[in-house]
């Protein structure tokens, strides 16, 4: 039960009637374009209860960058995995800060090791490879030497 | 006529025994009090989630095992989680019994950890010593159960790696009925001490909002007084069969987060117990095919390890090996307020403040 007494499925229901644009996958994952990003995120936290954001991270398609949010109710089983399609030549998502604080370090492992910039980030440096280090490790083409194929 | 004064760099870490591995905080000083705390972590990263990249989906468990090195056994868990719900794999049951009973078992033995280097940061040495004294029966069983003692490698995608041994379950009831007396001594030795309480009562005091807000987990939630543990929330493997309380603290500051996981070793011991009366006989492992190879698709699941809630995140792409993997590692997360935390309290409780959220730096780094 969400918050205000309602089922996720009726949840699920009345975003996509609210939110033409959202595509809903078979597993019900949800893809949201990322220039209603921040006002379905504020949606969600204020008229849904998804006070809790557990999870960011993010993944290269080639074509496309990819940023994963899985926002969640304290003390209740609900988790919503929310994707965003992020273009790779511009890499810019807002960020989720100002409204889930927890979103700090993980946005900014995603800038460090993915290349994202997430704009109204406090402080988006690189967190885990020195601030000199060139390129983007998890983006796919990544080139190093060592490792296997 | 007042002295002039000015504010002062102090570099902790990332060489320093008390930031618990290489950790480092630039700390900016007024006196002995921390106007401004820039954590730097990043030390130990091996680039975990880039190398399993190029491994196949069962070659990734022992990089999970090197994650939060104190609690190997529930990042394994974590991790063949994920792959399960990926691949709607069954687990039989006595393989999720075992799953529980050294799941609980490591939970017990991260705490052991985390209490005694807990009162070796605010200067009790002696502590350290008895807990790691009682760690190291839960270490001999996870010996007997897959050969090591840190690096376990124990679970597999569908179950475990092999059934229990002979002798493993009495060796098992054998320290959960010496554990109270443990405790017990543990609680005359630090929880009773008035040294220990006046360095951690009232210290770095978190409320409710704050902690869920930065995505806090595991006991430094829980000593808010919030009611957050994976294991009853969304229960996953067996957990809704067994009998158990969540512990909570009641103030949110460092003694809350010290003694919810002393509270916490009781009811992974409760569990364990339930859990060794009730194993069934059967298979160990699920119906899993030599070669993993999952259709096309993603997944994230998450489990309660000991320092909170470790996620892990699969993308296949069809072939043997994930096309990407991201482990939410509860430490990590957990460090993002610390900056926050230390600010206006004394270098000595810099110590005591960071002691309390009970770091890994494998996991921080991954």
């Amino acid at each position: 039960m969400v918050m205000d007494g309602k089922p996720l499925t009726e949840v699920m229901s009345e975003l996509t009637n609210k939110y033409p644009t959202l595509e809903v996958s078979e597993k019900g994952y949800l893809t949201v374009p990322v220039d209603i990003l921040v006002q379905f995120m504020q949606d969600l936290k204020e008229n849904y209860g998804f006070n809790y954001l557990t999870n960011v991270t993010g993944a290269d398609y080639l074509e496309y960058l990819e940023v994963v949010y899985n926002p969640c109710i304290v003390g209740q089983p609900e988790m919503l995995h929310i994707k965003t399609k992020v273009d790779r030549n511009n890499p810019q998502v807002p960020s989720m800060v100002p409204l889930w604080g927890g979103a700090i370090w993980q946005e900014r492992e995603v800038h460090d090791l993915l290349g994202i910039n997430f704009t109204d980030h406090p402080d988006l440096r690189r967190i885990l490879l020195p601030d000199d280090w060139e390129g983007y490790p998890l983006r796919r083409d990544y080139q190093w030497e060592g490792g296997r194929d | 006529m007042s002295i002039k004064t000015e504010e002062f760099l102090l570099n902790l870490g990332p060489q320093h025994p008390s930031t618990h591995g290489v950790f480092r905080i630039i700390l900016t000083l007024d006196g002995e009090t921390v106007v401004k705390a820039v954590p730097v972590p990043g030390y130990l990263h091996r680039g975990i989630e880039k190398l399993v990249e190029s491994r196949t989906y069962q070659q990734v468990i022992p990089y999970t095992d090197r994650l939060d090195y104190l609690a190997g056994m529930l990042m394994n868990w974590g991790y063949v989680h994920a792959v399960e719900k990926l691949m709607d794999i069954e687990v039989p049951e006595r393989a999720e019994y075992i799953r529980v009973i050294v799941g609980e078992l490591q939970r017990i033995a991260s705490h052991l950890v985390a209490t005694g280097a807990y009162a070796a940061d605010i200067g009790g040495l002696t502590g350290f010593i008895y807990t790691f004294r009682d760690r190291e029966d839960i270490m001999d069983l996870f010996e007997m159960i897959c050969g090591a003692r840190l690096t376990p490698s124990y679970m597999r995608i569908g179950g475990v790696a092999a059934d229990i041994p002979d002798g493993f379950i009495e060796k098992c009831r054998k320290f959960i009925d010496y554990l109270p007396a443990a405790i017990e001594e543990y609680n005359g030795l630090i929880t009773g001490n008035e040294i220990f309480q006046a360095r951690t009562k009232n210290v770095a005091i978190l409320t409710p909002e704050q902690a869920i807000d930065m995505s806090l987990s595991g006991p430094v939630l829980r000593a808010c007084g919030i009611n957050h543990d994976l294991r009853k929330v969304r229960p996953y493997s067996i957990y809704e069969r067994f009998d158990f309380e969540v512990p909570l603290g009641t103030k949110g500051d460092c003694f809350d987060r010290y003694y919810v996981r002393l509270l916490e070793m009781e009811q992974s011991a409760k569990i364990i117990r339930q859990a060794l009366a009730n194993i069934p006989e059967g298979p160990i492992k699920g119906k899993v095919s030599k070669v993993i190879k999952p259709a096309a698709g993603e997944a994230y699941a998450e489990i309660e390890s000991s320092k909170g809630v470790m996620g892990t995140y699969v993308v296949s792409d069809g072939s043997t090996k994930p096309y990407r993997v991201h482990f939410r590692r509860p430490s990590f997360v957990n460090l993002g307020y610390l900056d926050e935390m230390l600010k206006g309290w004394k270098i000595a409780d810099v110590i005591a403040i960071l002691g309390s959220i009970d770091i890994v730096l494998g996991e921080v780094d991954a």
